[in-house]
């Protein structure tokens, strides 16, 4: 693996809040073009590690590079240019209340951006179709939403500057098992139309084995191990055993087998 | 930087075709620009847009390439781009089937359509809200009747918990106010009497005003915020987090657990904090008498006792609790009503503030009238 394949690189990580160490010599790497899936049991710091890269939680110690620059020590104007290449999808959507869906996607854009308003109205639009949004979406208000709808705005604002790398916490979390679904495809799809690499925490086995390339295991303070899911599954530790052979695991396992084998038939 | 440089558009015309390179970029970064030059060019019978020397397009650049070309070809234009590379096409194929239009914001009705509707929404709104406080006044006094009925029910932690955040907690900020209330009102008031040479009857409006008024409203007011906010956001959260729900259905009644406790603390401590307050407040206008207005001390106690009478202290003391129990209901009544999202919270106890302050000035009206009424 070349250095340029690597889009995100994290080492010696280590963040605590108080006496409480969440991570300790953590070490990830990102490849670029991949959907990396984050698991772990609760209070592993999934979250927190994800804040960690984007900026909103100070490490206590370690690095990480993002396209190969560290993060530690840029000016202003060069963390807000860096920020301009990842688009966030926070666990709720994290949506503007006082602002329709519309307007809650153009923010990025009027803040980094001039262009004319019908552009802009223009570009919103686009994106709350490619989010799979009805088009009576827009001028809506994000209460009057449902969860599933919140999210795929959410995405549509986290999108709207065409990043390179998208954050997903939780994505699916909340959702009905349609609505998780409908999510997980969209994902799969966006990644593949607009090459992202994404960054996907998640809880749920369906997302991992539908959606991922490679899954990362945090455990014991760090990422115990990185690998698809067929990797994981001859991984020793008694986690990711738990885990990924565990009654929900095992179910999981088997519909993406089946998913899988009709995919393969219609590829053919 | 100039313009052109950041958008690379070259235009070449040969015959009736116009052929639009784009050179470089043509990204979310350029997309201003490219826009403002595309939508000046004045289409001839055949458009192209040459992709040949472009090289990162993002989906705001292929959307750009998509939507004018589709203008071109609506003004009946032959329209066409050339070059692309496949990842291109796919891009500006996606920009195709994500074409639909939509609203931003919500459609505006007529304004006078709009002011008409509003006034309605708020009248009704307003007969609603009174309504429901209503109501709950009548759940919270007969919930009381029984409780007090039954005094070995009362939630004693809980009613202890609360007469110290609201009375206890309270001493401090109450104290300071009131000192200074009472000094500055005395330096005014010896200002205008000195004119007549009735300074020393600072005394008698210090005492009076304070008792009968000033200690009572300035407290209740201090506790509406301090408080009474403190109720609406309290009672709010646990609204939102189902907490009042949960309690429903383990079969506590959150009347008796959430509102009355909270209703008794203040009905029992808004006298003592009224007492305080005015007490603090005089003795605020005795320290600035005897530092600048040279009143003795003990002049000023002789005078105190001779003007203040009993019943401006029972004015001020018959109104006290009445005031705790408006400030306690209000407060209550508006975290009850919180539903939806975290913003509810804020803006109840925005409402709290401002109405249970409202009703302690109305009540304090009517209490005006009737005392000069019975002649107290």
């Amino acid at each position: 693996m070349t250095d340029r394949d690597v889009i995100i690189r994290v080492r010696g990580l280590r963040n605590q809040f108080g006496a409480q160490v969440v991570h300790d010599n953590l070490d990830l790497d990102v490849r670029r073009g991949e959907i990396i899936g984050i698991v772990g049991g609760s209070g592993t710091g999934k979250s927190v590690l994800m804040r960690s890269i984007i900026g909103l939680q100070e490490p206590a110690a370690g690095t990480i590079e993002i396209h190969g620059r560290s993060t530690a020590s840029l000016s202003e104007r060069d963390a807000k240019e860096l920020r301009r290449t990842w688009g966030v999808l926070f666990q709720n959507g994290a949506l503007f209340t006082s602002l329709t869906v519309a307007e809650n996607v153009q923010v990025p854009l009027r803040e980094y951006y001039r262009m004319d308003d019908h552009l802009l109205d223009e570009i919103a639009a686009f994106k709350i179709a490619m989010v799979g949004l009805d088009r009576d979406a827009g001028p809506k208000y994000p209460s009057d939403l449902s969860g599933g709808m919140r999210k795929r705005a959410g995405l549509a604002r986290a999108l709207a500057l065409d990043p390179s790398i998208l954050f997903l916490d939780e994505p699916t979390a909340g959702l009905d098992p349609i609505g998780a679904t409908a999510i997980d495809d969209l994902v799969r799809q966006l990644q593949q139309t607009l090459g992202l690499t994404v960054f996907l925490i998640t809880h749920d086995l369906d997302t991992l084995h539908s959606v991922c390339d490679r899954v990362a295991v945090l455990a014991d303070k760090r990422v115990i191990t990185v690998g698809t899911i067929d990797e994981l599954l001859a991984y020793p530790h008694p986690w990711v055993q738990e885990y990924f052979k565990g009654p929900r695991g095992r179910a999981a396992l088997q519909i993406a087998g089946g998913a899988d084998t009709s995919g393969h038939g219609e590829g053919g | 930087m100039t313009q052109a440089a950041l958008t690379g558009l070259r235009i070449e015309t040969a015959g009736d075709e116009t052929r639009v390179c784009i050179v470089g970029p043509l990204t979310v970064r350029e997309a201003g620009i490219a826009y403002d030059r595309l939508a000046a060019l004045t289409p001839s019978p055949a458009m192209t847009i040459d992709l040949g020397e472009a090289d990162t397009i993002d989906t705001i650049g292929a959307w750009l390439v998509y939507r004018f070309l589709r203008d071109w070809r609506v003004a009946g234009v032959r329209a066409r781009y050339a070059n692309a590379t496949p990842e291109q096409e796919k891009l500006i194929e996606q920009a195709r089937i994500n074409d639909a239009p939509c609203e931003v914001r919500p459609r505006e009705a007529n304004p006078v359509v709009r002011q008409l509707a509003e006034i309605g929404r708020a009248t009704v709104a307003i007969t609603d809200r009174f309504g429901a406080l209503l109501a709950f006044l009548g759940l919270v006094l007969a919930r009381l009747a029984l409780q007090l009925a039954r005094p070995w029910r009362i939630r004693w932690t809980s009613l202890s918990h609360h007469m110290e955040q609201v009375g206890l907690k309270a001493l401090p900020i109450v104290g300071l106010m009131s000192f200074l209330i009472g000094l500055v009102l005395v330096q005014q008031g010896a200002y205008q009497l000195r004119r007549f040479g009735a300074e020393i009857f600072v005394v008698d409006m210090i005492g009076i005003a304070t008792l009968r008024e000033l200690g009572v409203l300035l407290t209740a007011i201090m506790v509406a915020g301090r408080s009474g906010s403190a109720f609406t956001a309290q009672i709010g959260t646990m609204k939102l987090t189902e907490e009042v729900d949960a309690m429903r259905t383990i079969g506590l009644d959150p009347i008796d657990t959430l509102v009355l406790p909270r209703l008794l603390a203040l009905v029992i401590l808004m006298p003592l904090l009224v007492f305080y307050a005015s007490m603090v407040a005089i003795a605020g206008g005795m320290v600035f008498g005897w530092l600048s207005l040279d009143i003795p001390v003990d002049t000023f106690f002789t005078r105190v006792r001779t003007v203040v009478t009993m019943d401006d202290f029972l004015v001020g003391m018959i109104k006290a609790p009445v005031f705790g129990m408006v400030i306690a209901v209000a407060g209550c009544f508006e975290g009850m009503q919180v539903a939806g999202d975290a913003a509810s919270v804020g803006e109840r106890t925005t409402i709290s503030v401002v109405e249970s302050i409202f009703m302690v000035i109305v009540f304090d009206a009517f209490f005006a009238v009737f005392f000069t009424t019975i002649g107290m």
